[in-house]
């Protein structure tokens, strides 16, 4: 398989409602991605998007729809959706598109707008349960969170002030994020914990906001890199991806085993064997503030049940010794489904090759990783990038 | 070369711009209707809770009973092979008190969800349910409950035929 990196990214503001159409939002994102690359569209060999569920636009073949915006016209061109996972699993597309060398520059382009879905996008969510054994309960997406949330707590009898530490420090360092919706200088633990009660024990400041964004990559091969003289280039080292059962309440919801077994499938292409030692910094996906810690744990970076202890004792701050969402995340900048891959992908790229301003590592960092999460609690992807 | 982004595009509209349509919009509601084909499994799954009975199905290559029952087994990739009754009884695996309809509105009776384990499945294999006669204070995981079915001349063929989990009371199978 041949090297792949990163060498360019753009994204737009994440904000509850845009006014740009999401062909709009994607041209935004991908011109800049192209402008910080260097290269023009014409230099482009395919083209990869990536966009939750239609319902949220209310346009099926949502791909097609915005597909000129990503730079898609004329070339070869695919839309991936797995759910909540897209917003690293295109990237994941990009780079087979090249590892394979059908492919030298590839554009990635991820988008969503979820505030065209009246009067709430949760609405469209209550369509992706199983229309026999789950719907006629009248779900709440929420729910999934809360259960999953419940259930990780009490077999590690993890404190709800623990878990709130995630959302104070994602929202803080999203203050250094351009694109941010939640960022909150002063938010506490207390606001967190005194927040509405939504579904048990899901508070409102535990969850992420829905957005609306569109984010871009350019990624390119080794020879390109070469031909197009990059400084900076970001290699992808490993990538990984799996699907845990369907059935959902047939698994123990306290560890997301489907992101170990991405993360295994990455680090080994990585040649990671110990990935608390070797990994430097993570972005791993936040859309509640429990699923951090639940991931950390997925990828390996903390033992079943200390991702909250390691919080704790800040080693997951900016400054520590294994930065978790230096970004913002999800809570912080906000979760355009799809799109996060600005936060992820994006973020990866941004801080190892030293371009993330306010929000850069104070440390040396050459290895990093992050995943999505999605379908109904079984999609995990997961990349490992380094310089 | 190319060069760091330093101006992050996105004209940021406010709810009220949408809703007292200062921006220029269009509408749509979609009207779609769906009936689905229950299929084999869940078939007899189904007109098994008409009859007040849980069933499942078991996997003689995995050695487990497989609940909800399906016709073949995700891990050995076999056919299952054949139908086991199991019982209305359960462990709460997970449970939320949620403040939030469907629509994400707001409701002041919260609903008590979560999954439950069926006793007779194979270990903590079981499905999403209500539950019920329980507070926030009594309800936790590990509790033991048991189905409180509707009346059988209310029972249609569906999940809500079991209105929720209660509480298993002492010396109750």
């Amino acid at each position: 398989m041949r090297k792949v990196a990163v060498i360019g990214a753009g994204m737009t503001l994440f904000r509850r409602r845009l006014m740009e159409t999401p062909k709009e939002l994607c041209f935004e994102a991908t011109r800049m991605a192209l402008d910080s690359a260097g290269i023009e569209l014409k230099d482009v060999d395919a083209v990869i998007s990536g966009s939750a569920p239609d319902g949220f636009d209310g346009v099926h073949m949502k791909g097609e729809y915005y597909s000129d915006g990503c730079g898609a016209y004329g070339k070869p061109y695919m839309r991936v959706f797995v759910g909540g996972g897209t917003g690293v699993f295109s990237a994941i597309s990009g780079w087979y598109h090249i590892a394979s060398g059908l492919a030298d520059i590839a554009l990635v382009v991820n988008e969503e707008k979820m505030s065209s879905c009246q009067p709430h996008p949760q609405s469209v969510f209550a369509h992706i349960w199983d229309p026999i054994l789950d719907r006629p309960l009248k779900p709440n997406l929420i729910w999934i969170f809360a259960m999953e949330m419940n259930r990780y707590m009490t077999v590690h009898k993890i404190k709800k002030e623990d878990i709130a530490l995630v959302a104070v420090k994602n929202k803080r360092n999203a203050v250094d994020h351009p694109c941010a919706q939640l960022a909150d200088p002063n938010i506490t633990v207390d606001d967190v914990l005194n927040s509405e009660v939504l579904a048990w024990p899901v508070q409102r400041l535990d969850i992420s906001p829905p957005s609306d964004g569109a984010a871009a990559l350019v990624m390119a091969s080794e020879d390109a890199v070469k031909r197009l003289h990059v400084e900076t280039p970001v290699w992808m080292k490993g990538v990984g991806w799996c699907i845990d059962s369907t059935m959902w309440t047939d698994r123990d919801l306290y560890f997301p085993e489907y992101v170990a077994r991405a993360a295994k499938m990455a680090y080994k292409m990585a040649k990671i064997d110990n990935p608390r030692k070797q990994i430097d910094f993570a972005e791993p996906y936040d859309p509640f503030d429990y699923k951090e810690l639940h991931h950390m744990e997925g990828l390996l970076l903390a033992k079943k049940g200390e991702a909250p202890i390691m919080t704790r004792e800040g080693v997951t701050q900016r400054d520590g010794d294994l930065p978790t969402c230096p970004s913002g995340g999800l809570l912080g900048v906000g979760n355009p489904i799809a799109a996060t891959m600005g936060v992820k992908i994006g973020e990866l790229y941004w801080q190892l090759s030293g371009q993330a301003g306010k929000r850069q590592i104070p440390h040396e960092i050459k290895t990093g990783v992050t995943n999505a999460w999605g379908d109904l609690m079984q999609y995990g992807a997961v990349a490992v990038m380094g310089v | 070369m190319g060069q760091t982004p330093q101006k992050w595009p996105g004209i940021e509209l406010s709810n009220d711009d949408l809703l007292n349509k200062k921006v220029t919009q269009t509408r749509y509601h979609p009207r779609a209707k769906f009936s689905w084909s229950a299929g084999e499994a869940m078939s007899r799954f189904l007109n098994e809770l008409k009859e007040g009975r849980l069933i499942g199905r078991e996997c003689k290559h995995c050695n487990k009973i497989l609940f909800p029952p399906r016709m073949f087994c995700e891990q050995c990739f076999k056919p299952t092979s054949k139908w086991v009754y199991i019982k209305d009884t359960g462990t709460i695996q997970t449970y939320s008190i949620s403040y939030l309809d469907k629509d994400a509105k707001r409701i002041t009776n919260p609903i008590y969800v979560g999954v439950v384990s069926i006793d007779g499945a194979s270990e903590k294999m079981g499905i999403m349910h209500y539950f019920g006669e329980v507070t926030k204070d009594t309800i936790h995981i590990g509790m033991k409950v048991k189905a409180k079915w509707k009346p059988p001349l209310e029972r249609t063929g569906s999940i809500l035929d079991i209105e929720y989990f209660r509480p298993l009371k002492e010396g109750e199978q």
